[in-house]
């Protein structure tokens, strides 16, 4: 399966930028991926989870992100990047649904349930992946 | 290269002496390499009268490039006489699509009740092509596609040859859900393809007050159009894709409006006609028209 769009700060497939109008437009928050493995937008909604704008943010690898945010079970237990909704959509190209806890920039930890699910092109090439949370408050 | 335009309303076919300046065929352009290889950029109605002078003149090898499969860039094809002459080389290139192949889905056009001949009893040999989002040769050119905002799958195309590049966008809406003026490039749909294009000709379908009813129908107003070109910093720009319900006159008051907005090189913006005639080469860029037509 080919993937496109590699590269962070290059031009968008269209995929991805119509992905990025959608998560524009909602209040769920919502980031995305590239094929690549580069965080490369996260909405509105997203920023009051995050604590940080996306403009102040800018474009990181996922890994890193992730490493951010300390992801881990409710218990505590960490979770390796290739395990949580976005890093099974990325590395196993299929959908995920997950419960984890979080820290945000402000340093607050939160319970947030997380869905992501591959972007593959009309010809299954792989765009990336979206994302979406939202806070449970367990 | 050789660009000659011989369809350029949007949507249908409007004949007729109110649109008699810049005609009534839907998109339709002959592209001429310097290797004598033809490239032609959809095929609207327009594509008859081509089809009558590519026959004429004996051409046995086309490439036809089709943005997307509505009907008014596929109408043609049906009516385009080289298809119908055994030994002649046609190669379709067009969108691909998660759920059938390019030719079953033309097959839907060229099969009864639509059309009478189906597309299993044409007599030249056709050779579909998905479209080329890797840059391919043909002939002299590169070609490549990407994938654009409009309603289905559809793409538009740069050629470019001797260091002279032109992009068809004939239906695309880059501003929908965005401030296209103060949006990202990177961010928007056919900049890359469109980055420093020395001719784009786009889809100018509508006045900026037609616009806010069209939202979403993959087609841009005037205001899109210019703010597209001026990002993605091409030389010239051809307002195409012309609204059916537009006369003459209101195509030529949207000129007026594209030019007031361009006001760096206002000379630069023009309205796509049929006959309307561009050569890219070394010399740069040089608009004019068909002496005569088959």
């Amino acid at each position: 399966m080919r993937a496109v769009g590699e590269g962070a700060g290059g031009p968008k497939s269209l995929p991805l930028i119509l992905a990025r109008e959608l998560a524009a437009n909602l209040a769920t928050p919502m980031f995305l991926i590239d094929a690549g493995g580069t965080l490369v937008y996260y909405n509105d909604a997203a920023e009051g989870l995050i604590g940080r704008s996306f403009g102040e943010q800018g474009e990181i690898s996922a890994g890193q992100f992730g490493e951010m945010l300390q992801l881990t079970e409710p218990d505590g237990t960490p979770v390796r990047r290739r395990d949580t909704p976005a890093g099974v959509a990325f590395f196993q190209r299929c959908p995920s649904h997950r419960v984890l806890q979080a820290t945000g920039y402000d340093g607050v930890r939160r319970t947030v349930e997380v869905t992501a699910y591959p972007l593959f092109g009309t010809t299954d090439e792989m765009h990336g992946v979206v994302t979406v949370f939202w806070e449970t408050g367990g | 290269m050789d660009v000659g335009v011989w369809g350029c309303r949007g949507s249908l076919a409007a004949p007729g002496p109110e649109t008699i300046r810049y005609g009534g065929n839907t998109s339709c352009l002959d592209v001429v390499l310097s290797s004598g290889h033809h490239l032609i950029l959809d095929a609207g109605t327009g594509m008859r009268p081509l089809g009558v002078m590519l026959d004429n003149a004996g051409v046995d090898e086309v490439h036809v490039l089709l943005t997307h499969l509505h009907l008014d860039h596929l109408q043609g094809l049906g009516f385009f006489r080289p298809l119908f002459r055994p030994g002649v080389a046609v190669h379709v290139w067009g969108p691909a699509s998660p759920v059938q192949s390019l030719s079953d889905r033309i097959a839907i056009y060229l099969s009864p009740p639509l059309f009478p001949v189906r597309l299993a009893d044409i007599p030249s040999d056709v050779t579909f092509h998905d479209e080329p989002l890797e840059a391919v040769a043909i002939g002299s050119a590169t070609v490549r596609a990407a994938k654009v905002t409009h309603q289905g799958p559809t793409v538009g195309y740069r050629i470019e040859e001797g260091g002279a590049s032109l992009v068809y966008l004939p239906d695309h809406e880059p501003s929908l859900g965005v401030t296209l003026a103060n949006h990202p490039a990177d961010w928007t749909s056919g900049y890359e393809l469109a980055c420093d294009a020395d001719v784009l000709l786009h889809d100018a379908q509508y006045g900026d007050d037609e616009y806010p009813r069209h939202v979403g129908w993959g087609h841009s107003c005037v205001e899109h159009v210019v703010d597209f070109a001026a990002k993605a910093n091409v030389g010239n720009v051809v307002l195409f894709h012309h609204d059916p319900y537009h006369d003459d006159d209101d195509l030529e008051h949207l000129l007026v409006q594209a030019r007031a907005r361009w006001t760096s090189a206002p000379e630069r913006v023009r309205l796509a006609c049929e006959g309307m005639t561009i050569t890219l080469d070394a010399n740069g860029v040089a608009f004019g028209a068909q002496a005569a037509r088959a």
